[in-house]
């Protein structure tokens, strides 16, 4: 039944922001709402906002709209959510880190590493008499495409982050946790 | 709401006073006007079982047998008095037990909080004997849980417990509490939670969708009214009642709702669902508007989706905004504790009758009477029928008794023939459907309303998923009527295996103990019987003992309950055989 319901609306990719006390358990509590639907969560970051004592869950889900409605609804729910918000990829400005750890001799050896470096617009953060360090930011194409390139040179460690994502519309906290204090 | 303005007030910070964290959880209790708790004793919360002992004349601990008995207790306790349940369990097992229950009132919204002993703070993660990590294990199925691993931390974790647990829309919450913190000292004092900063439980009504609702329910010519627990937990029965018969609106209950409208008003159509009533279910794909109140459109309740109401206007009233659109995409939603909603609603509501539209619901009523309701009320075969007891019970106790159903066969007759005059008297598990509910939940019932009269209606399946509970009802010499309507099998599927799986019984006939003699061993007065000349004395009798009774009915052992909406159909494909 749910797989047909599921084909009717089109899946996208959604970015969830879930503005929270930093409370033990939460994390569970809310990753327990994806995983009683059966979703995937894609990408998880838990930070500080520009709130003070206030966390920020960015969450990213490859579904229907329908179902990140009712997730969002059920997150919002819990108690020590503040609120919780989806948007689509085009309501947001996203970006995501990678660390790439590649052997130095490749740096010296290989010529075309300096291209891929300077192409990709990655940083060297340290480079050691073993191994180099590459750190790239951006969209998740950009640090995949720089994956492919490195790839055939040999990658001793590779690691990306989950999304992080600001809105372009507003996300009204502050008036809220006010209007909750009163 | 009345709670929470009551919090606002009485809020008085009490003298410290430097007791130990057990002691601790004993005053808090207090100060949260509780004064019966139900649970079992082990290892990590003996500290708490010592206090209890010290301060059993102020607060009464009732042993079940299971935890799990307490659990239910605590919520037929919650349900009755719509005042918060307590259950206490030790670590580990007894902490895992208690889960079914906690599942049972998140998802029927129950009042509840859980205290569990965990192990000291230093043996976390070691694997400990009787570990086990509760907090994660009940996060799915608790509304807040917390685990305490400080003395000090208990009173404001409790307070915010209580407060979670009744404000909104109510649920269970469960505290651990580490052994360390209950034997540590700390400077007591209490405050009342006032409110969570991140947790809005009330929802400020929003006039223009009350002003939208009342427009859409005054123009409407075929208004239908669909009311559930909502009504009951926000004590809106009057609200409801005026609104019905102010603008002359036929009125149906979810499972969860019945009892919040006399059974016998004229405007009180029956139920929807599954099973039931004719008329509610197939006129909700005729109505013009349609008018929930306090109910989440649970699939039981609506059948397939794609054909429900499709032709009406929805106005949903709920206190959850997560319910809002979740199943059935509300044209005007009204957020908000539904007496205050719908007292704003009702002087913008115009009188008004529909007695055409009526005179549909009769109508529908009449067929299923005929074809239905005769012959399970009045039955001419030889066997007994379930709802002929239900009907016996309910001229008995003069509509005036609290029943309190378990799952299957018996639980849709007895709500569908149950009467009542008087709210929350219908005691069942309607979202989880837990079979074993009834028997302990009828001993929370009971303890939350003694000057009432409080039957369990119980298959023979659930009846020995905890009958254990026996023990409990015997040592606190709790008079409940226990009926257990016994048709030797697991009834409910054996009706689907019947109808969908072409009579292949797999595992729903059931080899029964002499369910009387074990009652005997409870020293339960007790009585079998199987003939209808018999039905009529043994019922008075049995609500005229002042102890507890058991009553055995053998039934017809292949009765089907009907209407049905098979599973999936659409409320028009309601069955009637």
């Amino acid at each position: 039944m749910i797989e047909d319901w599921d084909k009717e609306m089109e899946k996208k990719w959604f970015t969830i922001s879930v503005y929270s006390e930093n409370s033990v358990g939460l994390l569970n509590r809310i990753s327990g709402i994806f995983l009683k639907r059966h979703i995937n969560i894609e990408s998880l970051n838990v930070s500080k906002s520009e709130i003070d004592h206030v966390s920020k869950f960015t969450i990213v889900v490859y579904t229907t709209e329908d179902w990140v409605r009712n997730i969002v609804g059920q997150v919002e729910k819990q108690i020590e959510v503040i609120k919780a918000f989806y948007h689509t990829d085009e309501e947001t400005i996203y970006q995501e880190s990678a660390l790439f750890k590649v052997a130095s001799t490749l740096l010296f050896d290989e010529r075309n590493i300096q291209n891929i470096i300077k192409d990709s617009n990655s940083q060297i953060v340290t480079v050691s008499r073993d191994f180099f360090v590459l750190a790239k930011t951006g969209r998740r194409n950009e640090i995949d495409d720089m994956y492919q390139q490195l790839k055939p040179y040999g990658i001793m460690q590779f690691v990306r982050s989950g999304r992080i994502a600001v809105t372009k519309s507003e996300m009204k906290i502050s008036s809220l946790l006010k209007e909750f204090n009163q | 709401m009345e709670t929470l303005k009551k919090e606002k007030t009485a809020s008085t910070k009490q003298s410290t006073k430097r007791i130990s964290g057990a002691e601790a959880i004993i005053h808090c209790l207090l100060a949260e006007g509780v004064d019966l708790i139900y649970g079992y004793p082990g290892g990590a919360i003996m500290p708490l079982y010592d206090e209890l002992y010290k301060f059993q004349d102020k607060l009464t601990h009732i042993l079940t047998r299971h935890e799990q008995g307490a659990t239910h207790a605590a919520q037929g306790y919650a349900r009755v008095t719509g005042k918060v349940g307590v259950a206490v369990a030790t670590s580990g097992p007894g902490a895992t037990n208690l889960i079914t229950g906690i599942a049972d009132a998140q998802i029927d919204s129950t009042p509840m909080v859980c205290i569990t002993g965990q192990v000291a703070r230093h043996l976390l993660g070691s694997d400990a004997f009787q570990e086990t990590d509760i907090i994660g294990i009940s996060t799915p199925v608790t509304k807040w849980n917390c685990q305490v691993t400080k003395a000090s931390e208990i009173p404001e974790v409790l307070a915010k417990a209580f407060y979670i647990a009744k404000s909104g829309r109510p649920g269970p919450v469960l505290v651990d509490i580490t052994k360390n913190a209950q034997i540590d000292e700390f400077d007591f004092s209490y405050e009342h939670c006032k409110g969570v900063r991140s947790y809005n439980p009330y929802p400020k009504p929003d006039i223009k969708a009350i002003e939208e609702a009342a427009n859409l329910i005054n123009a409407a010519k075929k208004p239908f009214i669909v009311f559930g627990q909502g009504v009951i937990l926000g004590e809106a029965e009057e609200q409801l009642k005026t609104l019905v018969e102010k603008a002359g609106i036929p009125a149906a209950w979810t499972i969860l709702g019945l009892s919040a409208m006399d059974t016998d008003h004229p405007l009180n159509v029956g139920m929807v669902g599954m099973h039931g009533n004719y008329g509610p279910n197939l006129l909700t794909n005729e109505c013009d508007v349609l008018i929930a109140i306090g109910m989440r459109f649970d699939d039981r309740v609506t059948g397939s989706l794609d054909t429900y109401a499709k032709q009406a206007k929805i106005i949903h009233f709920d206190i959850d905004p997560a319910e809002i659109n979740k199943n059935v995409k509300a044209d005007v939603a009204v957020l908000g504790d539904s007496k205050v909603t719908l007292d704003l609603l009702l002087p913008m509501i115009k009188t008004n009758t529909h007695e055409s539209w009526h005179n549909e619901f009769k109508k529908k009523y009449k067929i299923e009477f005929d074809q239905i309701i005769k012959n399970d009320v009045y039955p001419t075969k030889d066997r007994l029928t379930m709802a002929e007891v239900i009907e016996e019970i309910n001229i008995a106790s003069g509509h005036k008794a609290i029943i309190v159903s378990d799952v299957g066969q018996h639980q849709m007759i007895a709500c569908r023939y149950a009467k009542f005059k008087q709210t929350k008297s219908n005691v069942t598990s309607g979202g989880l459907g837990t079979m074993g509910f009834a028997l302990p939940a009828a001993i929370g019932a009971k303890m939350g309303a003694m000057d009432r009269e409080v039957v369990a209606i119980i298959g023979d399946g659930g009846y020995q998923m905890t009958i254990q509970e026996l023990g409990t009802i015997f040592q606190n010499k709790t008079p409940v009527k226990i009926v257990v309507l016994n048709n030797d099998h697991l009834g409910m599927v054996r009706q689907w295996q019947e109808l969908f799986f072409e009579s292949r019984y797999a595992s729903t006939v059931m080899v029964n103990p002499d369910f009387v003699k074990i009652a005997e061993g409870y020293h339960i007065e007790s009585k079998r019987i199987s003939e209808r000349k018999d039905l009529k004395d043994t019922i008075k009798e049995m609500l005229a003992s002042k102890d507890a009774y058991f009553l055995e009915v053998k039934v017809e052992k292949e009765d089907n309950v009907f209407p049905m909406i098979p599973s999936g159909a659409s409320v028009s494909d309601i069955r009637l055989k």
